[in-house]
């Protein structure tokens, strides 16, 4: 949840006083044009950035009041370009639990539990060996949400993850992504600009337009009656 | 340069004078420099006019300093001059780090000051023990070389992790957002710093007596002392180089990592502060 939160990069004001829920349990779909501070957004869930004003909350505590690594671990985070630690599949899924530090990892990262996690991503346990450098964008996609899941994070951002896909890697990816949601009863925001994804995989619309709040609801009520109407007009492209 | 004078000012009198019309005759070769400048129009002319008296205005200032500095024979009047040599040494490591002076110099001059500090007490104290431990015929002309090399390492070290840190930031924050801490998430660049910073030390390890002769070593030997001395006092001084370098170096990395760095452990967007 967010509280009148206002960002400021370079002196622009990308974010402009924004108050947000983002219910727990659902798969939420952060919608709107290029700018609209999307990214923006979902950098203080994790809380790569700060707010210049206004408060962040996460299970109704501010962000500032929990330590910042054990919050990032509890908030994973996709981000659009996925980045590959060096070495293979395999390195990367234990680099997450490693960082957890000894003793705190929370499972053997052994390589059943590698295999377990490149399968609830729908990877080939066969990719466990393989080196990061030569997969395809779908496939460090798959590689990255599943490092981010090795944490056992309770809220799952993703920023646009379907963006660099062909349409049809797209919507497996984002079944897995919604099963994967169903299977935990893990929250998950995602950033997209494809608007038939929200519309199908969804269960919750925030819409955004120059940093605020344009509307925010159920995303079947959006989609078929929206109040506003920018997003009547952002979401009839769909 | 400075263990030259150093060691001429002590060095046995069958070394040869150098008089001033020397020095005038040896300017003839800068000269040529300047000719070749001329030739090419390189519009270096000027430069090297400007440098050639530079160069000799501050190596004879130096040298008076040094005549004052060996005759008062004081401890703290030796400890000024290091500090004078370590400041000017700070100054000029920040140059091309690509960061703002403020923020890098206090990390440079720093580590500086505990890298080379740490080396040049260790020569003293435990390796050449001179009887009166500030003998400035020792301290100086070592701590010269000690900082002249603790301040390459020391900016090789703050430029490369600038670089590093700024073409690394997805990696880096992909860490964060999985809970690295900062240290775990910019090791990466820490280790490609250190590297950079490090290499020319092993470089010269490799290559010294083959492709270098070391100028103090040639020193010594113009000023008459005894090649085999000459050598083991080089030997000395190319491991306390090593050590002073590699200790700045990590240092440098250690201090100027975390500057890139909020305290809730956020890259700060507009690079280190
Ligand atoms: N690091 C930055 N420095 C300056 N401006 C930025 C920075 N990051 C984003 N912006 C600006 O902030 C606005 C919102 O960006 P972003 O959150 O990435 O939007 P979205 O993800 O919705 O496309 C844009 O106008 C963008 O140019
Ligand atoms: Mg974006």
């Amino acid at each position: 949840m967010l509280r009148g939160v206002v960002q400021e990069k370079q002196g622009t004001r990308v974010l402009d006083g924004l108050d947000v829920t983002l219910p727990g349990g659902e798969v939420t779909a952060l919608v709107g044009p290029s700018g609209a501070g999307k990214t923006s957004l979902l950098r203080l869930l994790n809380r790569l950035d700060d707010p210049t004003a206004g408060t962040v909350l996460f299970r109704g505590r501010p962000v500032a009041g929990y330590p910042v690594r054990e919050l990032r671990r509890r908030v994973g985070f996709v981000f659009q370009a996925p980045v590959m630690f060096p070495g293979t599949v395999a390195d990367n899924l234990r680099a997450a639990v490693a960082l957890a530090g000894p003793g705190e990892a929370p499972v053997a990262a052994d390589e059943r539990w590698v295999a377990g996690l490149l399968e609830s991503v729908e990877l080939d346990p066969a990719y466990a060996p393989r080196d990061t450098e030569h997969l395809s964008g779908g496939e460090k996609q798959r590689v990255a949400l599943a490092r981010a899941l090795a944490t056992r994070p309770e809220v799952l951002l993703l920023d646009e993850p379907t963006a660099a896909l062909d349409p049809e890697v797209a919507e497996r990816l984002m079944s897995t992504i919604v099963r994967v949601a169903a299977d935990s009863g893990r929250t998950v925001v995602m950033v997209t600009h494809r608007l038939a994804e929200a519309r199908d995989f969804t269960t919750h619309t925030v819409m955004m337009e120059a940093g605020r709040l344009v509307e925010a609801g159920p995303t079947r009520a959006l989609f078929e009656r929206a109040t506003h109407e920018r997003t009547r007009a952002y979401l009839a492209s769909a | 340069m400075l263990a030259t004078l150093a060691l001429a000012a002590a060095g046995d009198p069958t070394t040869l004078d150098v008089s001033w019309l020397d020095l005038g005759l040896a300017g003839a070769l800068v000269l040529a420099a300047m000719g070749i400048s001329a030739w090419q129009r390189l519009g270096l002319g000027r430069g090297f006019a400007i440098g050639a008296v530079r160069a000799t205005v501050q190596l004879v200032v130096v040298g008076y300093v040094l005549v004052y500095v060996f005759a008062a024979d004081r401890w703290w009047l030796v400890l000024l001059a290091l500090a004078v040599m370590l400041a000017a040494a700070a100054q000029a490591s920040t140059g091309r780090v690509g960061a703002p002076r403020r923020v890098v110099l206090p990390v440079t001059g720093t580590a500086m000051l505990v890298g080379a500090g740490l080396t040049l007490a260790y020569v003293d104290a435990v390796v050449l023990r001179p009887g009166q431990w500030y003998d400035p015929r020792y301290l100086i002309p070592l701590f010269g070389m000690i900082v002249g090399n603790a301040m390459n390492g020391a900016a090789l070290a703050a430029e490369r992790l600038t670089s590093e840190m700024e073409s690394r930031r997805g990696e880096i924050e992909a860490y964060l957002a999985l809970g690295a801490t900062p240290a775990r998430a910019a090791a990466e660049p820490t280790r490609r710093a250190l590297t950079a910073a490090l290499i020319p030390a092993v470089n010269a390890l490799m290559v010294v007596g083959l492709v270098t002769l070391p100028g103090m070593m040639t020193g010594q030997i113009l000023a008459g002392a005894s090649p085999l001395l000459a050598v083991r006092y080089q030997i000395v001084v190319m491991f306390m180089l090593t050590g002073a370098v590699a200790l700045t170096s990590a240092l440098v990395v250690l201090g100027y990592r975390k500057r890139f760095f909020t305290a809730a452990e956020q890259l700060r967007p507009g690079g280190p502060a």
